[in-house]
């Protein structure tokens, strides 16, 4: 019965670092692999990881499988979004059909200054203040 | 059956690590490879636990442990070194 189980849980990890792959190869641009390549990846060595505790079922190996989903679960938002943040300060090419990027006006790549976009909304009260208190 | 599964996920993560070395082979830029790489780490992952499985021996849980410690160092690296002035086209 558990043999059942855990050939599932290894048939759906597997499956998804295909679906990772098959991403990592289709997809346009840098951002879009990540999506498919993280998240899915991740996803894949997590359920490897629990039909791994299931075969075994003891439980030293069931708390290092779980310390092993815990640290993929911290990690891997992390590894994503540093190397995502590397990529666009070196300037890659986003994918022709991409339609919003908020950065590209507001962030200045010589200088790494982002700006909020309400920098003269809240300029005009402070001079209004300086004025009123000149006066 | 879970012979016949495992021997399934053995060609399914073999398929996934072709994918991945493809991409790591063409990826335009340095950052694509370095996503690669990772995709390509937990694939390893993936193949240690089934080996585990397969061969009945549960220390190879902490090799699989720490192939994902290195994985995500690397990385970071890899993101230090692209951003602190690395090859910024290829």
């Amino acid at each position: 019965m558990s043999e059942i189980f855990v050939s599932i849980l290894l048939l759906a990890g597997a499956s998804f670092m295909v679906l990772a792959a098959i991403g990592i190869v289709r997809l346009p641009d840098l951002p879009t692999r990540m999506h498919a390549s993280t998240k899915a990846g991740a996803m894949g060595a997590i359920l490897t990881m629990a039909g791994v505790a299931l075969h075994f079922s003891d439980s030293a190996v069931a708390a290092r499988a779980i310390a092993f989903i815990v640290f993929i679960l911290l990690t891997a938002p992390i590894a994503a979004h540093v190397i995502g943040r590397a990529g666009y300060f070196t300037g890659i090419s986003l994918w022709s059909g991409t339609t919003k990027d908020e950065l590209r006006e507001r962030y200045d790549p010589d200088t790494h200054k982002l700006y909020s976009g309400l920098e003269t909304e809240t300029e005009r009260p402070i001079s209004h203040n300086s004025k009123d208190a000149s006066d | 059956m879970l012979g016949i599964a495992i021997n399934i996920v053995y060609l399914m993560l073999s398929l996934a690590l072709l994918f991945a070395f493809i991409r790591l082979t063409r990826g335009p830029s340095l950052a694509d490879r370095v996503v690669a790489l990772e995709l390509i780490a937990s694939v390893v992952v993936g193949y240690v636990g089934v080996h585990a499985i397969d061969t009945g021996v549960s220390s190879f849980l902490d090799v699989a442990i720490v192939i994902s410690l290195t994985a995500f160092l690397a990385a970071i690296g890899f993101a230090r070194f692209l951003e602190r002035g690395g090859l910024k086209d290829e």
